[in-house]
């Protein structure tokens, strides 16, 4: 029964951005189910609405209208959404949040910037110990060196250790591999991989990179805020 | 491994704009030392002035009607405006019950045109040597000691008073225009009082060589411990041609005098609290602004806006209680320099230590500290509090 309820269910989801008396419709009206263990890629044109719709399925961000539920919950109905306290309990239970840019601390070491998440709130069921994960993204041997020492690809590993550390149900990547060059990108493309094929975690990822979106099992086209 | 809490989070932060977070720290550090010296001084000032009036010897003084009993009047007039009373006043105070000793005085003024270059006043104080002595037990020798003959051609010389003329115990000085020769049997030390500049001299003597026989200037009047002093004042009051001069009084007009400047330190103190506030709000602010992303993706990972609310916070207070103990130790290690600065303000200051810093005045400032913290981290951290995790991520093209 819990199997079957899906990892992501969004209907008829739409953004609208006010600029002046212009109105900019991001995300057009997108209903989308995500089983749970599902590796989604989405790509289309600069524009096309990947990022807001990403940001409205990991609950970042409140859709103007439409319904989202996150494994089973409701999040949104009729563009009527929860609390920011809420959001924040739902975020952080069940997502983990890859972004372009790696925005770690740089007065804290590479350690104490993967453990971070625990200052704030430690889910029941993580694993204790951050050293598995660690070594699974192959950092051990830097733990003690502060982000500026590193380099593109170790920080955007440290930055996804951040955001596995609380044991998400859902991984969010949006460009992962935007700011590296293309063989430390397609390191990153593999720790998704094994992700979502060892771990079962499901990982939605925004790309620009056509060898990216070949790692998932369904890529989604977007085009003007649509699913083309 | 060890674990990372919030408030090492912040205590880090502070790392991050070294010179930033120390000239903030040295900010709130100023205004504390200025708090603290201004409360030391409070409670120094007023310990300092009380010891000295006990010093005096006497709680009352009383002087013959238009008597001057100040130096500084004493050589405005060049001496020609004393008064006196008759020896016999002793008798009438003696009877009242609240008086536990007395001492009769004589004071002569002679102008000495061989001091200094247009010459000078010299201040004789005739004394009894069985009474005042034991008034003024805290007056210290530097040479000699008192004299106990009341009608010797003696003389005991305030530590300015030998000094001016270079005097050594057993020196001999002439009293100008009398040709009279006393010799110095005892030099004093510093007392920081009118006593510095004196020429005590047997009042016996004095009466007889300046035809003042069973004349007085002032008689100084030790009150029993536990008696009323303002009762007693009030009968000697009723004696004919005295005046009343009561030390409480004194100290009373010296306070009311002292207030004024006490208020202007006070504001001082007050102005350099809010430019430190000032100051710690803009090097917090500024601090979470520069922060924006980062907080959003705490934000993202699950913190909560009081965590992030507290966080900020902790910053805010880290920097208040450093500031806090510099200020503090500033004010120990620079209260000989504070105190000099106040002695040269003000028109009277009392001999003793100006500034007094003990422990309650630790606890008061840091807990002044502490609140400038708490108010002032408030604004930032709710700031803080209230950024949305997109927010970060949006501004990923700038
Ligand atoms: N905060 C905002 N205010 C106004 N308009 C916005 C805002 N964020 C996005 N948009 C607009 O919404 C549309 C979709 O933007 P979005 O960032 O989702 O595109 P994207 O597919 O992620 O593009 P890219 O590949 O360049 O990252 C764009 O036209 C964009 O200008
Ligand atoms: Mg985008």
């Amino acid at each position: 029964m819990v199997e079957d309820t899906p990892a992501l269910e969004a209907r008829d989801l739409r953004k609208v951005y006010r600029r002046g008396s212009e109105e900019i419709v991001a995300v057009d009206g997108i209903s989308l189910r995500v089983a749970r263990g599902e590796f989604i890629s989405f790509i289309g044109p600069s524009g096309s609405g990947k990022s807001t719709l990403i940001n409205l399925l990991g609950c970042l961000d409140n859709a103007t209208s439409g319904s989202l539920r996150v494994g089973g919950e409701e999040v949104l109905r009729g563009g009527r959404g929860l609390s920011e306290a809420a959001l924040t309990r739902i975020r952080r239970r069940v997502f983990g949040y890859v972004f372009q840019r790696f925005y770690l601390v740089p007065t804290l070491t590479l350690y104490e910037n993967i453990v971070m998440p625990f200052a704030f709130f430690r889910k029941p069921g993580a694993a204790a110990d951050p050293m598995p994960i660690i070594r699974f993204l192959g950092l051990e041997k830097r733990l003690r060196h502060r982000p500026g020492e590193l380099s593109g690809g170790e920080m955007q590993r440290v930055a996804i250790a951040r955001a596995l550390v609380n044991k998400p149900e859902i991984l969010l990547a949006d460009e992962p591999t935007g700011n590296l060059d293309s063989r430390h990108g397609e390191e990153i493309g593999d720790i998704f991989k094994t992700l979502n094929e060892k771990e079962g975690m499901t990982v939605l990822l925004v790309t620009h990179n056509p060898r990216m979106a070949a790692r998932a099992r369904r890529t989604i086209t977007l085009l003007d805020g649509r699913m083309a | 491994m060890k674990k990372l809490s919030l408030y090492q989070i912040a205590a880090k932060n502070l790392l991050r704009k070294r010179t930033r977070s120390v000239l903030t720290v040295v900010g709130i550090g100023l205004s504390a030392w200025v708090l603290a010296s201004l409360l030391g001084f409070n409670r120094g000032y007023d310990a300092a002035l009380k010891k000295d009036i006990d010093n005096m010897g006497f709680q009352v003084l009383l002087t013959a009607k238009g008597c001057p009993y100040e130096a500084a009047t004493l050589m405005l007039k060049g001496g020609t405006g004393l008064r006196y009373m008759s020896e016999s006043v002793i008798d009438d105070i003696l009877l009242q019950r609240e008086v536990d000793s007395v001492t009769p005085m004589l004071m002569q003024a002679v102008f000495d045109p061989d001091r200094g270059d247009s010459g000078a006043i010299d201040a004789y104080l005739g004394i009894d040597p069985a009474t005042f002595p034991g008034m003024k037990s805290f007056l210290k020798f530097k040479q000699g000691g008192w004299f106990t003959d009341p009608a010797a051609r003696v003389a005991v010389l305030g530590y300015e008073a030998a000094e001016l003329e270079q005097r050594e115990v057993g020196d001999k000085m002439l009293i100008p225009d009398k040709n009279i020769e006393l010799t110095v049997v005892g030099i004093l030390e510093r007392s920081g009082t009118q006593d510095d500049g004196t020429i005590f001299v047997p009042i016996r003597m004095l009466q007889k060589e300046f035809g003042q026989q069973g004349k007085l200037t002032a008689v100084g009047i030790k009150v029993d411990r536990k008696a009323d002093t303002a009762a007693l004042e009030n009968r000697l009051y009723d004696l004919p041609d005295v005046q009343v001069v009561s030390m409480a009084q004194v100290k009373n007009t010296i306070m009311s005098l002292v207030a004024t400047a006490k208020v202007m330190v006070l504001s001082i103190a007050v102005i350099a609290i809010l430019i430190a506030m000032v100051g710690v709000i803009n090097t917090i602010l500024m601090s979470v602004f520069e922060r924006f992303q980062e907080i959003g993706i705490m934000k993202s990972m699950g913190a909560m806006p009081k965590d992030v609310f507290r966080m900020i916070w902790t910053e805010t207070i880290i920097l208040c209680l450093l500031g806090g103990a510099l200020g503090l130790a500033l004010a120990f290690g620079l209260a000989q320099v504070t105190d000099l600065l106040i002695r040269r303000l003000l028109p009277y200051t009392p001999t003793g230590r100006l500034i007094l810093i003990d422990v309650p005045l630790m606890v008061t400032t840091f807990a002044v500290v502490l609140g400038i913290g708490l108010v002032s981290g408030m604004y930032p951290a709710w700031r803080a509090a209230r950024v949305r995790p997109l927010e970060s991520i949006r501004s990923e093209g700038d």
